[in-house]
């Protein structure tokens, strides 16, 4: 699949998977924990927009954990993120708190954007997460300018840029990945090629077979992975991540993911066939991390029976917060329309 | 918001779909474009089944390319195609802007006349969705404020279809606005092939205490406004603009010189936009004289659209914003 990076000395001789070489248990149990949470929050959201709870629309990433929670291993608090409309997973794996998330959801003044943004708008800046975005595309400039405030300032700190495989389509990519590289720029881009954007197929959409081969045009590496492998994923984007810290420039990372659920609530599935949506949830990243994990006896199956019940329970006690937060303030409705508040 | 009648009913999403396959049959040149429009059937679903009639060459759905898409739509009705082109929300077409404000709208003028763009454009635009800030605008103000195009906004299923099919008949750029809340209201919709004018505003309630002006979904609030405003004695004019560009002085002008007292309601933020417009109309005209209260404007809040509904709700004009407005002006308290 597409050109990759060279393996690194951590990489052990006799074949160990990269995660299991790299990260400690801990890191690795933290790291399914996550991919739990994330697969929880959206079974959450779902429920709750069923049970008519929120309104609006939500863009669920189950089947996507390996790619949010395996893009961001290397990063601490200080390293920024750039996410999309799909965004809840990568809100996870930059850390976010879980209760936050869901007030925002739920559109209350707990929430983390005071219940102004909603699904699409959640961010978390005291973590490095700069924000989802409503608008396919938008995130990829932002993260430029991150990564250019990063090597002007000399914080030494990294820009991972998420995006779908349908943004590659927006001039904003192109403009963003040409600047990156002319300006040699600290920034990780990876795109999570989830084979469609909304009901459009990459094949009907885009020019290239793999969106890495793009990276040729800009001049920056670029690899494919399989983005339900979470130590593949793990692996090329920790690369990345080091040669970007290293001052070595831009990379581009693709992910080859799948959405289990449809685009949106309002996609009735008639672009996709029922058996490869079957086949692809056949190919399951958390379960596929979970046997990675007892079978190089990091965790036996009832520590991972208690992982998944703590994300449960976190979800859960998200859900009540949530659900017992309070509506903001009709009366302040544009506050932070500008930092300082303007007469109009 | 209707009477029932025998008259076949449309909702508004189905006229216009209905204008599009009136248009395809009649005329090869037509070619629709945008995100998702095929299979999917476009995300209001406004494009529905019509993949199915004309295929994939006719009804095309573009990569996520919305500076690409219109301008390829600009090309191509330069050149002899008809296309309608959709953005999939009116907010995405804020990436679009240079093809609409550069090139479509001002070939024809820097190039001496020598040349035309037939292009159609379709916005669904406005807030009630839930969707938040990014998702939710009535940017029109922007391109009325740019000679070149023509403006509209329809506010009921008919005028959709007869909007839609005039736009295809002019030879410049169109860019129509389409309500999202609107697109599942139902009314009565003429068959076959027929035209809305472009430039002419509808009274759709006549009145003699006060004239409200509004556009798209704020006509059908004004209107419920005024059923109730008419058991309280007040006897209000509702005009529906319907084009804001090239906008329709006569029929607002007539109807202040009639009423004296002014109300403008729309959704798009209260600044800069078209209340100021017709505002200045009046003012600038003889209907100035016939005023007997100043002109009140309703629009949306100075804030992007909020996610929460309650404040989503609270950011645009309400009805019981239009009654108390229209209370205070008809009752000679400002
Ligand atoms: C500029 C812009 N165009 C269109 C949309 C509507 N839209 C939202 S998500 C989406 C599909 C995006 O596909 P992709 O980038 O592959 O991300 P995925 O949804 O697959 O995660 C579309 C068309 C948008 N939000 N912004
Ligand atoms: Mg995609």
């Amino acid at each position: 699949m597409g050109r990759t990076f060279s393996v690194r000395d951590t990489v052990t001789p006799n074949n160990t998977p990269y995660a299991i070489a790299r990260y400690s248990a801990d890191e690795l149990k933290e790291a399914l924990k996550k991919m739990y949470l994330i697969r929880k929050f959206e079974e959450g959201a779902e429920d709750s927009y069923m049970r008519g709870l929120i309104h609006g629309t939500m863009h669920l990433s189950i089947g996507q954990e390996a790619s949010a929670v395996g893009s961001c291993m290397s990063l601490s608090d200080e390293d920024k993120i750039t996410s999309t409309h799909r965004g809840h997973g990568h809100c996870v794996a930059k850390g976010a708190d879980l209760s936050r998330m869901f007030a925002e959801f739920f559109g209350k003044e707990s929430g983390y954007c005071k219940g102004r943004g909603g699904s699409m708008h959640i961010a978390d800046p005291s973590k490095g997460n700069l924000g989802a975005n409503g608008i396919v595309g938008g995130g990829l400039p932002i993260a430029v300018g991150a990564a250019l405030s990063a090597k002007r300032l000399g914080t030494g700190a990294v820009t991972v840029c998420f995006f779908g495989d349908g943004a590659n389509n927006e001039g904003a990519f192109h403009e963003a990945l040409n600047m990156a590289k002319v300006w040699n720029l600290p920034v990780v881009f990876v795109c999570e090629n989830n084979k469609y954007g909304m009901s459009t197929s990459t094949e009907r959409s885009t020019a290239v077979k793999n969106i890495a081969d793009r990276a040729v045009a800009y001049a920056m590496p670029g690899v494919t992975v399989d983005g339900n492998d979470f130590s593949a994923v793990a692996e090329a984007v920790d690369a990345a991540v080091e040669r970007a810290r290293k001052g070595e420039g831009p990379s581009l990372v693709e992910n080859v993911t799948y959405r289990w659920r449809g685009h949106s609530k309002s996609d009735r599935n008639r672009y996709r066939t029922k058996e490869e949506i079957a086949e692809w949830q056949s190919r399951d990243p958390i379960a596929a991390m979970a046997k990675l994990l007892t079978d190089h006896k990091i965790a036996s199956e009832d520590e991972i029976a208690g992982i998944e019940a703590d994300a449960t329970r976190i979800i859960e006690e998200a859900i009540a917060f949530a659900t017992e937060g309070a509506n903001p303030k009709i009366e302040e409705v544009t506050r932070d329309v500008y930092t300082q508040e303007i007469a109009s | 918001m209707h009477t029932k009648t025998d008259l076949r009913e449309l909702s508004y999403a189905e006229a216009i779909r209905e204008a599009m396959d009136i248009a395809m049959a009649q005329d090869e040149r037509v070619i629709l474009m945008g995100e998702d429009i095929g299979v999917y059937g476009g995300a209001f679903g406004v494009t529905g089944d019509l993949i199915e009639k004309y295929g994939m060459d006719r009804v095309m759905d573009t990569p996520i390319s919305e500076l690409g898409g219109a301008g390829v739509a600009v090309g191509a009705a330069m050149t002899g195609l008809r296309p309608i082109f959709e953005f999939q929300f009116s907010d995405f077409a804020t990436l679009g802007m240079e093809q609409i404000v550069n090139q479509a709208a001002k070939i024809r003028y820097m190039l001496g006349g020598a040349v035309s763009v037939p292009v159609v454009m379709r916005f669904p635009s406005g807030s009630g969705t839930g969707a938040a800030a990014q998702h939710s605008q009535s940017l029109e103000a922007w391109t009325a404020h740019v000679p070149g195009l023509k403006v509209v906004q329809p506010a009921t299923p008919a005028d959709a279809k007869g909007l839609l099919l005039a736009a295809l008949e002019d030879p410049d750029p169109v860019m129509i606005y389409e309500h999202k809340i609107l697109y599942k209201m139902k009314g009565h919709v003429p068959e076959g092939h027929y035209t809305t004018p472009i430039g002419k505003a509808a009274v759709m309630r006549e009145g003699k205490d006060l004239t409200i002006v509004a556009t798209a979904i704020m006509v059908h609030k004004a209107l419920d406004a005024a059923e109730t405003l008419a058991t309280e004695g007040i006897d209000a004019e509702v005009i529906d603009l319907r084009t804001i560009r090239p906008m329709d002085r006569d029929t607002v002008l007539a109807s202040v010189r009639k009423t004296g007292r002014l109300v403008c309601v729309y959704e798009a933020v209260k600044t800069l936009g078209v209340g100021a417009e017709v505002s200045a109309m009046v003012a600038e005209s003889d209907a100035f004289d016939y005023l007997d209260a100043p002109i009140i404007r309703l629009g949306g809040a100075e804030c992007p659209i909020p996610y929460n509904p309650e404040l989503e709700k609270a950011v645009v004009p309400q009805v019981p914003d239009i009654l108390e407005a229209a209370r205070n002006l008809a009752k000679g308290r400002i």
